[in-house]
């Protein structure tokens, strides 16, 4: 954001008004353990707004009824609902088409999705899948799996000291000419590190590969355009960006994912069944096997409505504004070792950390005791955790409800753990 | 808050566990083990390396290497201090009484032969962390599964409880 543009040219990011935004979070307002509830824990997943919870609701109380197969009034309104909320998720990664986006159980569905049925058909023994050392346990297994099935190889991008990924490898890996698909974390869960998923994109793409990003996080506290990134597969879940458990979604670009064969077989997939052969439903629904979590996807719509009236853009700079506090303040609490990328307009609303007096499950549950949510453990990324050399890290992680009080008081309890912990 | 005595928070971190989570009791590599058990708790990624010499059923030595909370490692220490020269048998009956302790039962956690453990029975009250204090003891039963299976003494191998 070095370039200053004009008010005409582009409006300035409005600053969020949190006490209103809290109001709109019932969940926030009780006590832990005698204390205000601070919840920073978001990169596990986001509390939900009310506007979610009456969406259920309401869903639930009046239009209830399986869709694209009724012919009766509800069944009509479900699936009305469901298939609005499908371009109301395409819609906010900026898909070309609603055709081109399916409900998943969440990101970790959507990407054995990818390599499942891309994977299979794709790959063929030495063809690479390049991965990068920052990636969560669910952009990683899922090719570990299908490496194993179809004989490819797994290479990865390395990181730096201060978690990046390090760029100046990757002609050299794509140079040979065998990588068929890279995946790539948009934003770390564990460092919070935005990565450069444009240029990777750009330089994969001349070397004839395909991109696959794990939005899980991007899509949450990042705006996301899929076009401008240049991706070729999208996966993210509701429940990190305001909306319920159990649902998410993958956006694959048209021409690819019509070539894909069906990942799970069932109803709602099909179009003509036989005894021995049958053929499948048009995209999205041959890749939607069962009933799907029609709840589910109406809340997901909701919760994109709801961030939408609040702004990608703004609530991406409110979390830089409190990692940016979060550093300092850290970075003044004697003994504080930090990871991730120093500036804070190189990650999203995440802060890893460890103490030199005790260990992070130590540090989370002194910190519980004032009720201040945080996580510690190795967020499932163990080879991020490798790359550092530590077996965890305590994190918190930032949201549009949070505030710089939330984190003088994170702070204030790293104190309490000195206390404890501290001296001989 | 600081100065602000939290009870709870208090019988959790015993001066005893933070005093063995500082200076632990047989940490390091033990040279002449005979059998040796690497348990990880995959939720956390805390980690024990428990090594072991085993003679005709007796655990001559045995040391370990970690990473992880106070609790995890504070209960290993205390652990290891206490089966120096004790037979197999005592050390499944010691887990099993650590283990009855952390789930909680009163009379466990009065029994003096649970020597510095005792220290550890707050834990018991946070049942997240319950699991750190007993991974040490999980490496233990597994190296007294494998140090009698390894001598085909699978007859008095403990059973899966609790």
């Amino acid at each position: 954001m070095s370039v200053t543009h004009t008010h005409a040219a582009a409006p300035p990011v409005p600053t969020l008004d949190v006490e209103r935004i809290r109001e709109d979070f019932p969940i926030l307002a009780q006590e832990v353990n005698g204390h205000p509830l601070a919840y920073l824990d978001n990169a596990a997943t986001s509390q939900k707004p009310t506007a979610v919870i009456d969406t259920l609701r309401h869903y639930y109380e009046r239009d209830n009824a399986n869709v694209h197969r009724g012919l009766h009034e509800l069944s009509r309104r479900a699936t009305d609902a469901y298939e609005a909320a499908r371009a109301t998720v395409a819609g906010w990664i900026g898909a070309p088409a609603p055709s081109e986006l399916i409900f998943t159980r969440g990101t970790t569905e959507a990407i054995n999705l990818v390599a499942s049925s891309w994977g299979e058909a794709n790959l063929a023994p030495g063809d690479e899948i390049l991965l990068s050392e920052l990636e969560h346990h669910s952009n990683l297994i899922p090719w570990q799996l299908v490496a194993k099935k179809t004989g490819a190889v797994l290479r990865y991008l390395s990181l730096d000291d201060d978690g990046r990924l390090i760029l100046d490898d990757l002609p050299g890996i794509l140079g040979g000419g065998r990588v068929r698909i890279v995946a790539i974390a948009h934003v770390s869960n564990s460092l919070g590190t935005i990565n450069p998923v444009a240029e990777i994109a750009r330089q994969a793409r001349e070397a004839g590969a395909l991109v696959a990003v794990d939005g899980a996080q991007g899509a949450a506290h990042h705006p996301v355009d899929v076009e401008k990134l240049g991706a070729d597969f999208f996966a993210f879940s509701a429940h990190k960006m305001c909306g319920p458990t159990g649902i998410g979604a993958l956006w694959v670009r048209g021409e690819i994912l019509e070539r894909m064969p069906p990942y799970q077989g069932g109803g709602e997939m099909i179009d003509l069944v036989g005894k021995h052969e049958s053929t499948w439903a048009a995209l999205p629904h041959k890749f939607e096997a069962g009933t799907p979590n029609i709840a589910g996807a109406i809340g997901m719509a909701a919760a994109v409505e709801y961030l939408r009236t609040i702004g990608p853009e703004a609530i991406l700079r409110h979390e830089q504004d409190l990692v940016g506090y979060a550093l300092d303040a850290l970075g003044d609490s004697p003994g504080v070792r930090l990871f991730g990328p120093p500036e804070p307009s190189e990650r999203a609303g995440v802060v890893s950390f460890r103490m030199a007096e005790a260990h992070p499950h130590d540090i989370s549950t002194v910190l519980d005791r004032e009720g201040i949510a945080i996580r510690a453990g190795h967020h499932c990324a163990q080879l991020v955790m490798q790359r550092f050399e530590v077996g965890a890290t305590a994190r918190a992680s930032f949201y549009l409800y949070n505030t710089k009080e939330e984190v003088d008081r994170l702070v204030r309890g790293l104190d309490t753990v000195r206390s404890i912990f501290g001296g001989d | 808050m600081p100065g602000v005595p939290d009870v709870q928070l208090s019988s959790l971190y015993q001066q005893l566990i933070l005093e063995h989570y500082k200076k632990p009791r047989n940490r390091g590599a033990l040279e002449d083990k005979t059998v040796e058990v690497h348990m990880r708790n995959p939720a956390c990624g805390d980690e024990i390396k428990l090594q072991m010499k085993v003679e005709d059923d007796i655990i001559r030595d045995l040391r370990f290497l970690g990473d992880g909370c106070s609790i995890s490692q504070a209960s290993v220490s205390m652990m290891t201090s206490m089966l120096k020269d004790r037979p197999l048998d005592d050390a499944i009956a010691l887990a099993r009484r650590f283990t009855e302790m952390m789930h909680g039962d009163p009379e466990a956690a009065k029994d003096r032969s649970l020597k510095d453990l005792r220290a550890l029975q707050g834990v018991s009250k946070f049942p997240i962390r319950v699991k750190c204090a007993l991974l040490g003891f999980d490496a233990l039963q597994q190296a007294v599964l494998q140090s009698r299976t390894a001598t085909g003494d699978q007859e008095s191998a403990p059973s899966e409880g609790s």
